[in-house]
């Protein structure tokens, strides 16, 4: 049992946070100016993150990756939650780098994963549907074989993330099975520019963009078919873990900004001649807060151990606690953030707001805390039940 | 970063829990398991049973007996204990009044006192708050007055836990009412219970239970070989007492342990047409309380792994402020379930005090089911001793938050 970094991860760490603090100056204003880029973010900017090895974590060295894990892919994801970075690294390395280091082939992995570690090619995980919510084998797109060896594609996508901006798409179709049957969903990566698909891109609540993704009659060839068509849905599960334990990292990030602004607001801004922070009102919602960052950073911490798991059950009984405690303490820090800034708190020109905002749609991804904690009770939860006294 | 134990840990564990599954009396276990009150013979008989095996008070310097255990042994002892319902050793022997011997004492008094703590040959009390003095401790009344070589102790402690069972008991007391700050004028003094002016009266608390009470001091003569550190410097006793306790104070294998329990009697209530544990909204209730308890654990861990790393030297970790509330709260929300599961099941009420067999009218109701409201209304005091939540806000709000 050890939970301290090792000196290569101190290092990915110092080294992850100085390149995010250096992009981002001034979260609010260098957001508001890559946001106005093509995709919603800045190009060049990529770059640096593969050239500083980041895109690299998760793929195996035989891959042209770094073969790192959980833990590595966490200290990116609280340093992405405290800068509130643009970049798709989500979209890109943990959810289609997710699917390619999951489902796809040897021959796959090697054409796909030099260029996401190069920062040449980006993903989008076209995986949710309007009807899907968060159930992930809620799949209608099908995908028909045709004489090829190929398929073709039909069906919507929703809200996908970095869809309108990504060099390739990781489809999710259907090729055998009712429309929430757990067999019979396959993977396809497909061109955004081939015939027949059509992507409409929009920003998100949080300040990032995705897109809705209509395929009519798309082409996919038989090399795109990543690994067996009909058996994507533990990969996707695998990848979705891996998502929620990323997006608690982030999210620990991101209530420690509010923590500390929250905190220092308190301590400057002055009511009836005094700081606020003086009313014990006030410091006992700090601590509670504090409370709900810790409990958080110890769930995701537990989430970045059990995400590289691999028996499929207790690693999704793990990453339905950990999505609950998130969800849980993310609301209270977000909301309570916002209340002790007051007036100054609901403007878009300060950061608290775009933090809020990002917890808050972190809440609703990848399951929210209701269902996650619905999930969690029908397995039977973390403990096992005692035995009678005999 | 790993969560696994190592080989020689998991052994440990091993090692632990069958010393306590084979030694530790099956009869007094479950009556931990089952919430139900504890005789005094039950406490130190699991005491004593420890104690031979050198377990007993572990925590202590080695040339006292204590066992040099790393934190992770540390936590993983706690966690069996608790886990298998082992009472824990007699805590005002064991964590409060022997490590402030061990610090403070004279030669004299630990090589008198502290083998007898230690075999629990004497059981101790507590006797710091007033009837006036609750979360502001330093602000007591009981006075002890200098006369030759004897202290004349007059006054009133209340809520002194197990007094009833007490050979003796350590007080905080005034010696210097005229002291210039009130954590000044106080002292730490050592009592004989059989002393003549010692009056004990129970308190009987809501659930029934005998476990606190009043006792008066009325002019109690104490050998001044009983002050402990120097006369008026009984505050840093206190503080370092306070201090001492860390990561057990979250009781994190005990609501574990009810964890289980809720499981097993959930199953066996019925609901609807299946069990109250197929009822989403009882089944998402449980689920929540362990999602909770599972971060307590892992923040625990954190503290544990930094300790190990600093040697228990460095700063403490702002996160172990945090044990204290969570802590006492799922210990809370653990008895609350498990009288919920009871449901109309908990009503009958058991007379638990032996002295009063008049009103004793044999054995009523679902046995599994009596104790959980008692254990319910008993445990709201777990927010409320060693500090209450609120206290414990103040502390975070001042030492990690810089109010």
């Amino acid at each position: 049992m050890d939970l301290e970094l090792t000196d290569d991860q101190r290092l990915l760490k110092d080294s992850v946070n100085g390149l995010l603090t250096r992009r981002y100056p001034d979260v609010v204003k260098t957001r508001a100016e890559m946001a106005k880029e093509p995709g919603g973010y800045n190009a060049t900017g990529w770059k640096e993150w593969a050239e500083q090895g980041l895109t690299a974590i998760p793929f195996a060295e035989d891959d042209g990756g770094l073969g790192q894990g959980p833990v590595e892919m966490a200290l990116v994801g609280e340093a992405i939650g405290r800068t509130l970075a643009l970049e798709p690294f989500l979209a890109t390395v943990v959810l289609g780098g997710g699917a390619i280091r999951h489902a796809a082939t040897a021959d796959q992995r090697a054409r796909l994963v030099p260029g996401i570690v190069s920062g040449d090619l980006t993903l989008a995980l076209a995986h949710q549907e309007k009807q899907s919510r968060f159930d992930l084998f809620d799949v209608a797109t099908t995908a028909k074989p045709d004489a090829s060896g190929g398929y073709v594609l039909e069906g919507e996508k929703m809200v996908v993330l970095n869809g309108d901006s990504a060099s390739k798409l990781i489809v999710s179709a259907r090729t055998a099975g009712d429309r929430r049957a757990k067999d019979g969903i396959g993977l396809f990566l497909v061109d955004p520019k081939a015939t027949g698909v059509s992507i409409r891109g929009y920003a998100t609540q949080d300040g990032r963009r995705a897109a809705d993704i209509s395929l009519s009659s798309v082409k996919v060839a038989k090399d795109d078919v990543l690994g067996d068509p009909a058996k994507a849905l533990a990969a996707l599960e695998r990848t979705a873990d891996e998502a929620i334990a990323f997006l608690a990292a982030e999210a620990v990030g991101a209530m420690e900004v509010l923590h500390e602004a929250t905190l220092e607001y308190a301590k400057t801004r002055k009511q009836f001649g005094v700081a606020i922070g003086s009313f014990q009102v006030i410091q006992h919602r700090l601590v509670d807060m504090f409370t709900a960052l810790e409990q958080a950073r110890s769930i995701a911490i537990y989430g970045s151990m059990m995400a590289g798991e691999d028996n499929a059950t207790e690693r999704r009984r793990a990453m339905h606690a950990v999505k609950v405690q998130i969800g849980r303490s993310g609301r209270l820090v977000g909301q309570d953030a916002i209340q002790l800034h007051g007036g100054i708190g609901m403007t878009s020109e300060y950061k608290a707001g775009h933090y809020f905002k990002r917890l808050t749609i972190i809440e609703l991804s990848f399951g929210n805390t209701d269902h996650h904690l619905r999930e969690l009770a029908r397995m039977g939860g973390l403990i096992e039940a005692s035995k009678p006294a005999a | 970063m790993d969560l696994r134990f190592s080989p020689e840990e998991v052994a440990f564990r091993e090692e632990v829990r069958t010393f306590f599954q084979t030694q530790v009396p099956l009869s007094i276990r479950r009556k931990v398991i089952e919430g139900r009150e504890l005789t005094k013979d039950d406490i130190v008989t699991s005491h004593k049973t420890l104690h031979k095996r050198g377990w007993a008070t572990p925590g202590w310097a080695k040339e006292w007996g204590g066992t040099g255990w790393s934190p992770i042994e540390f936590y993983i002892f706690g966690e069996e204990m608790q886990m298998n319902g082992v009472p824990s050793p007699v805590g005002f022997n064991v964590t409060m009044h022997g490590p402030v011997l061990i610090q403070f004492g004279t030669e004299k008094q630990k090589k008198h006192h502290l083998p007898r703590i230690a075999a629990c040959d004497d059981f101790w009390c507590q006797g710091f708050s007033e009837p006036g003095s609750g979360s502001d401790l330093a602000s007591l009344k009981t006075t002890a007055v200098k006369q030759g070589d004897h202290y004349i102790v007059n006054g009133q402690k209340i809520w002194t836990t197990l007094a009833q069972y007490a050979d003796w008991i350590f007080c905080l007391v005034r010696t210097d009412p005229g002291a210039a700050k009130k954590q000044l004028g106080i002292s730490y003094l050592m009592i004989d219970m059989k002393t003549p002016g010692i009056t004990t009266r129970p308190i009987i608390t809501m659930d029934g239970g005998r476990e606190v009470n009043e006792v008066f001091f009325d002019n109690v003569k104490v050998p001044v070989e009983n002050l402990v550190g120097e006369e008026g410097r009984g505050w840093d006793c206190a503080k370092y007492l306070l201090g001492n306790e860390r990561t057990g104070i979250a009781r994190v294998g005990t609501s574990k342990m009810r964890v289980a329990r809720i499981k097993e009697l959930a199953r066996i209530v019925p609901s609807g047409n299946g069990s109250l544990m197929d009822d989403p909204q009882f089944a998402e209730k449980v689920a929540m309380v362990e999602v909770e308890l599972k971060a307590l654990e892992m923040t625990q861990l954190r503290i544990i792994s930094e300790d190990r790393k600093s040697g228990r030297r460095g700063k403490p970790n702002p996160a172990s402020s945090i044990l204290k509330i969570k802590g006492s709260e799922l210990q809370q929300a653990t008895t609350e379930l498990l009288m919920e599961i009871a449901g109309p099941l908990a009503l009958p009420y058991v007379n638990q005090d032996p002295d009063d067999i008049g009103h004793n009218e044999g054995p009523v109701g679902v046995d599994w089911a009596l104790p959980t409201a008692p254990a319910y209304f008993n445990n709201r005091k777990v927010s409320i001793y060693g500090g209450t939540n609120e206290i414990q806000h103040n502390i975070i709000a001042k030492a990690v938050l810089g109010f």
